[in-house]
């Protein structure tokens, strides 16, 4: 077959591709950005490993406490349209109104009314990579008990926060009318996240998406959390590896002591304090080439579905689970990158 | 005025509003005119038409019945009369015989309802005027007014009352206007506290609640009213409308199966009045009454993110009115200056508003209504434009049925959205930034046949940007599907990019001639596009020449690709786009000698569009004399005048391999044609041979052998005639511009070195 080569052009035009875009309209800035994204490599090849974060030390530690060890299903979403961090009281009146109007369909309630449930805004104060990244929030949807004699803040049902850390290249493509929030992360039944994630689209005009991570994005995850320093491990460090067969798919656990993985890592990193594409790619190639040579399986033919350590653990289907506290921002980046890519 | 003078009037207005619907009252009133010598020719005309004439007098008869029926009816029982029952029963009967054949009018409604509610007669005489009281077009909003102030009085029963509101709803729509009526809400309103009229009064709100009808006390009265009584359908449906002007005072969610929420109050009148729309059809359009939304209607979907996947149009009260339940003085009268989403009707609305239009809640419902289209496309607000891009590129990405996850379940209903899509593009004529984005992330993912209609309209929808940027992200993907897909897929990418070029190229002529006036979204310089627009004209050509390689010259694919020059060749003239790129030899050459005479034939229209073009082109040049940025490089001019001599070689002066395609003698020695000078040419080229014998058999049937070479002299132009009256108009065109007149002087005289 021919190679393409467009022949000289007729018009002797002296203009440059650059000359297309003075004074784009931003969502031709937009769309530039998504260009240069669909035309590389989807993530950039080096990515800092994860630091404790100064911000972080002014999160409310009885809040952090909320957020780790918990699973949380995870959701990206394109930016709140007015949204407002001082009307949180009136987002859960309103709120508040609108769980209990769906729960008992077609009984219609006054907002403001009191609910046997109650839903809770707040903030999450220092949750966030730089100063111009928003402030997270959470809400949470509490049951209040029947008697009032008893502790007033009863059962937690449903948890979910919104948060941003490091989300730069979204940051600056919008205007002051919207709040980047790209990941949304819920704890508690799929239903309450239907209703809360409707409500949020029909006032804010956002969308949520299912956020799955890709096999790629877990061998990065993988290698990343290994490198983190850590002073004592509270999880063995554990891969999944799924088989798709029939009739029934086989699974393919391989768990390794996580200072073994440690000095695995360290063998193969180089460059301090980042991690390099080269270094994912040695790193979980070591992985295979010991387990075949154990148990003749080639995993690379296989679907990377779960990686766990003490740091975290994620699962393909967009799940995780952040096991400790000082390298909590560290993982909610990558995640809000991701987060960001997929809205992009 | 008395009475008399009244009727009169009534008269009057009863055939002005009917004239124009009923042919008989016309005639009727024509008759009435007539003056009584006249008799005579009645009488003519009657025995002409003896039904007729008798259905005239009889008309007549009951207008008259009628007025004394309505002026007995409002003098009120006549106590102490002997014959009263039998005068009102046949009062009675009269009007509702008029009523019910040709309507009443609306002085007489006004009188009738005045009667039925005052309790001048009995409870069921009331009822039968009521149910009677069909407007033959309108009803006046005074008459209503004034029936209303009489059930304040309590001169009536209940069952007159229901009666009466169960009127008001199904004659809502024929009532000439609502504002006196929207008035008196507040009565209406606290009519809901009588159980039995609590249905109707429901029903009657639902039709005339506006969004200032909306208040915190109201919702709470409701809110009591259905703790009492539970969930009661009409509540739910007028509680679901509050809702839906007032979500920060209220919230109700309607369940997702369809239910009726109001008892049928128009059954009593259901034939009359459908013959009142009969009558009304024309000049008054039915008012549209509000819907319930589409959470009646609207089937359970498998998602939570989406009830249905293009969102329902909705005023974004929910941001404005956060924080305040008690409206402040300038939010109310920020709230008149804005204009409801509901009430937008038409495009001189939209013009008339649109500075302050009430933008909706979720972007995305702009998709399924063309005049906030309209406004969303010559909008330079960023934030709405945002907050569609992204709405659209989410909701691509989650439906798409293989970008994610191959989910070939939901196909139909991924192919129905973007068909929206499409029909929202071609009728802003303008692609979507989200499509082009949506474009490059799932085209490499996608396997050329899925929805492969919608997926290569979008293509030629891209907003026109730079190729050479979008080449990697789009056409060498296309590319690869391309060359490894059947013909009929290549045949509709060329169709595709053909649309595509055109949409480029009317973008552009738009662009040049407003850029005056307004700032082009691409802040471009004429060459950058110039150059652009050519790279893509290169590109497909690259394309088509493998693909007739690989198609082995089919006809076919052919046909699509002198398609897309047919478009190529006439960008300066048509565009006024100062372009000019000529198509490859493989193209040029396979079509010259191809089989099939109407590739010929559509070659030589575009070579003789292409001479149009690159002389007007000249002539300009010559004109402005300044040397510009956009004089066409020499080369150009060569390559179509290499192109014209092979042309007229092979078609005309029978020297097919001199000047324009040169084959080595030797070679064609070996093909061991002895006169392969003359195969070539309008008689003997093989697309034409054919055409050459049924020409000779014309001429002389009896011939048993032809001899094509006959053809020549006089009997050549008679063979021309021939060809063009075969429909060859391509081939006119061309011999007549371009060998006709100057037959030895082959080319054009537009070198740039002349």
């Amino acid at each position: 077959m021919d190679s393409y080569n467009a022949p000289e052009s007729t018009p002797s035009a002296s203009s440059r591709p650059e000359d297309y875009f003075i004074g784009a309209t931003p969502l031709q800035k937009r769309l530039e950005s998504v260009r240069k994204q669909s035309s590389f490599i989807p993530t950039p090849p080096r990515r800092k490993i994860p630091q404790c974060s100064q911000l972080q030390e002014d999160v409310d530690p009885q809040k952090v406490a909320l957020l780790l060890h918990k699973q949380w299903t995870l959701y990206s979403l394109t930016p709140l349209y007015k949204f407002s961090y001082s009307n949180l009281k009136e987002y859960s009146r309103l709120l508040n109104a609108f769980i209990v109007a769906e729960k008992q369909k077609g009984l219609a309630v006054e907002v403001g009314e009191d609910f046997n449930i109650k839903v809770i805004f707040s903030t999450l104060l220092g949750m966030k990579g730089t100063q111009r990244d928003p402030e997270a929030f959470l809400v949470q949807i509490v049951s209040k008990s029947q008697l009032p004699s008893e502790n007033r803040e009863g059962k937690v049902l449903w948890t979910g926060w919104f948060c941003c850390i490091f989300g730069d290249s979204l940051l600056e493509t919008v205007s002051e009318d919207f709040t980047c929030l790209p990941l949304f992360l819920a704890n508690g039944a799929e239903s309450n996240t239907a209703i809360i994630g409707t409500w949020f689209q029909k006032t804010f005009d956002c969308y949520f998406s299912p956020l799955a991570i890709n096999a790629f994005n877990l061998s990065w995850m993988a290698a990343m959390w290994t490198a983190c320093k850590m002073d004592h491990y509270v999880a063995t460090t554990e891969f999944l590896w799924s088989v798709p067969c029939s009739p029934q798919s086989l699974d393919i656990s391989f768990a390794i002591h996580p200072e073994d993985a440690k000095a695995l890592w360290d063998s193969v990193h180089k460059t301090p304090g980042e991690v390099t594409q080269e270094e994912v790619d040695l790193f979980m190639d070591c992985l295979y080439s010991h387990f075949h040579r154990h148990f003749k399986i080639h995993l690379s033919a296989t679907r990377l579905v779960r990686v766990s350590t003490s740091v975290a653990s994620a699962h393909t289907d967009g799940k995780i689970k952040i096991l400790c506290h000082k390298y909590l921002i560290g993982v909610l980046a990558y995640l809000t990158e991701l987060a960001i890519f997929q809205i992009e | 005025m008395s009475p008399q003078k009244r009727f009169k009037n009534v008269q009057a207005q009863n055939r002005t509003s009917q004239g124009s619907s009923s042919f008989q009252t016309t005639l009727s009133a024509w008759k009435v005119k007539q003056d009584p010598s006249n008799s005579k020719n009645i009488s003519k005309h009657g025995q002409n038409n003896p039904v007729g004439d008798y259905e005239h007098a009889d008309d007549q008869a009951e207008e008259d019945a009628l007025q004394m029926a309505v002026g007995y009816f409002e003098k009120g029982p006549i106590k102490a009369s002997q014959n009263k029952d039998k005068t009102l029963e046949k009062h009675l009967k009269t009007v509702e015989n008029v009523a019910w054949k040709n309507g009443l009018a609306s002085e007489e409604i006004d009188i009738l309802l005045n009667i039925a509610l005052s309790g001048k007669f009995g409870n069921a005489v009331n009822t039968r005027i009521l149910k009677c009281i069909i407007p033959a077009t309108v009803i006046s909003e005074d008459s209503v007014v004034k029936a209303v102030s009489w059930l304040c009085v309590g001169k009536c029963s209940g069952s007159t009352k229901v009666l009466f509101y169960r009127w008001l709803v199904a004659m809502f729509d024929f009532i000439d206007r609502k504002e006196q009526i929207n008035l008196l809400y507040g009565f209406f309103f606290a009519s809901l506290q009588d159980d039995a009229l609590c249905p109707y009064v429901c029903h009657l709100l639902y039709l005339l609640t506006k969004k200032e009808n909306v208040k915190p006390f109201r919702v709470r009265k409701l809110l009591d009213l259905q703790a009492k009584m539970g969930m009661q359908p009409h509540l739910q449906a007028l509680l679901s409308l509050y809702k839906f002007f007032a979500p920060a005072l209220i919230s109700v969610s309607l369940p997702v199966r369809k239910k009726i929420y109001f008892k049928n109050s128009e059954n009593l009148w259901k034939t009359a009045l459908l013959a009142v729309k009969q009558r009304n059809r024309g000049p008054s359009p039915e008012p549209l009454k509000l819907m319930l939304g589409p959470a009646n209607v609207r089937p359970l979907k498998r998602k939570w993110n989406s009830l249905s996947v293009i969102p329902v149009l909705n005023s974004s009260s929910y941001t404005k009115e956060c924080g305040k339940k008690e409206m402040s003085l300038s939010d109310c009268l920020n709230r008149s200056g804005s204009f409801p989403l509901e009430q937008l009707q038409s495009f001189p609305q939209l013009l008339q508003n649109i500075h302050c239009l009430e933008l909706p809640s979720q972007m995305g419902s702009v998709l399924n209504n063309s005049l906030l289209l309209h406004y969303i496309n010559c909008v330079r607000d960023e934030p709405v434009l945002l907050r569609f891009y992204y709405w659209l590129s989410q909701t691509l990405q989650e439906e798409c049925i293989w970008y994610k996850v191959n989910n070939y379940e939901h196909g139909k209903e991924f192919t129905n959205f973007l068909d929206t899509i499409i029909r929202a593009e071609c009728f802003l004529q303008e692609g979507f930034y989200s499509c082009e984005a949506f474009l490059y992330k799932s085209l490499p993912l996608w396997d050329g046949l899925c929805c492969r209609s919608q997926f290569l309209q979008l293509v030629s929808w891209i907003p026109f940007s730079s190729f050479s940027e979008v080449k990697p992200l789009l056409f060498d993907h296309l590319a690869q599907l391309f060359f490894t897909s059947t013909i009929y897929f290549k045949c509709s990418v060329l169709q595709s990019l053909k649309e595509l070029l055109q949409n480029w190229l009317l973008w552009l002529s738009m662009d040049i001639h407003m850029k005056p006036v307004t700032n082009s979204p691409l802040e471009t310089t004429l060459g950058g596009s110039m150059n652009s627009v050519s790279k893509l004209i290169h590109y497909v050509g690259w394309l088509s020449t493998t693909a007739m390689r690989l198609e082995s010259n089919s006809t076919f694919l052919l046909h699509f690709i002198l398609d897309f020059y047919e478009k190529v060749c006439d960008i300066y003239i048509n565009y006024n786009l100062p372009l000019v790129v000529l198509f490859p030899p493989g193209i040029f050459y396979s079509a010259l000698l191809s089989l099939d005479t109407s590739i010929l034939n559509q070659l030589c229209f575009i070579m003789h569009r292409y001479r149009k073009n690159l002389t007007a082109a000249k002539k300009n040049e010559l004109v402005q004399k300044t040397k510009s940025e956009f004089n066409f490089s020499s080369k150009t001019y060569q390559e179509f005048n290499h192109y014209l001599t092979s042309m007229v070689g092979c078609l005309w002066t029978s020297k097919p391999f001199g000047k324009g395609i040169y084959v080595d003698p030797e070679i064609l020695e070996k093909t061991g044609v002895a006169e392969y000078k003359n195969s070539l040419n309008v008689v003997h080229h093989p697309s034409f041979l054919s055409y050459a014998v049924s020409f000779l058999l014309q001429e002389s049937p009896e011939e048993r052998t032809v001899n094509v070479s006959s053809i020549r002299g006089k009997k050549w132009s008679w063979y021309l005639d021939y060809l063009f009256s075969q429909g060859l108009q391509g081939l006119k065109l061309f011999i007549r511009s371009s060998v006709h007149h100057v037959p030895r002087a082959e080319g054009i005289n537009c070198n740039n070195q002349y």
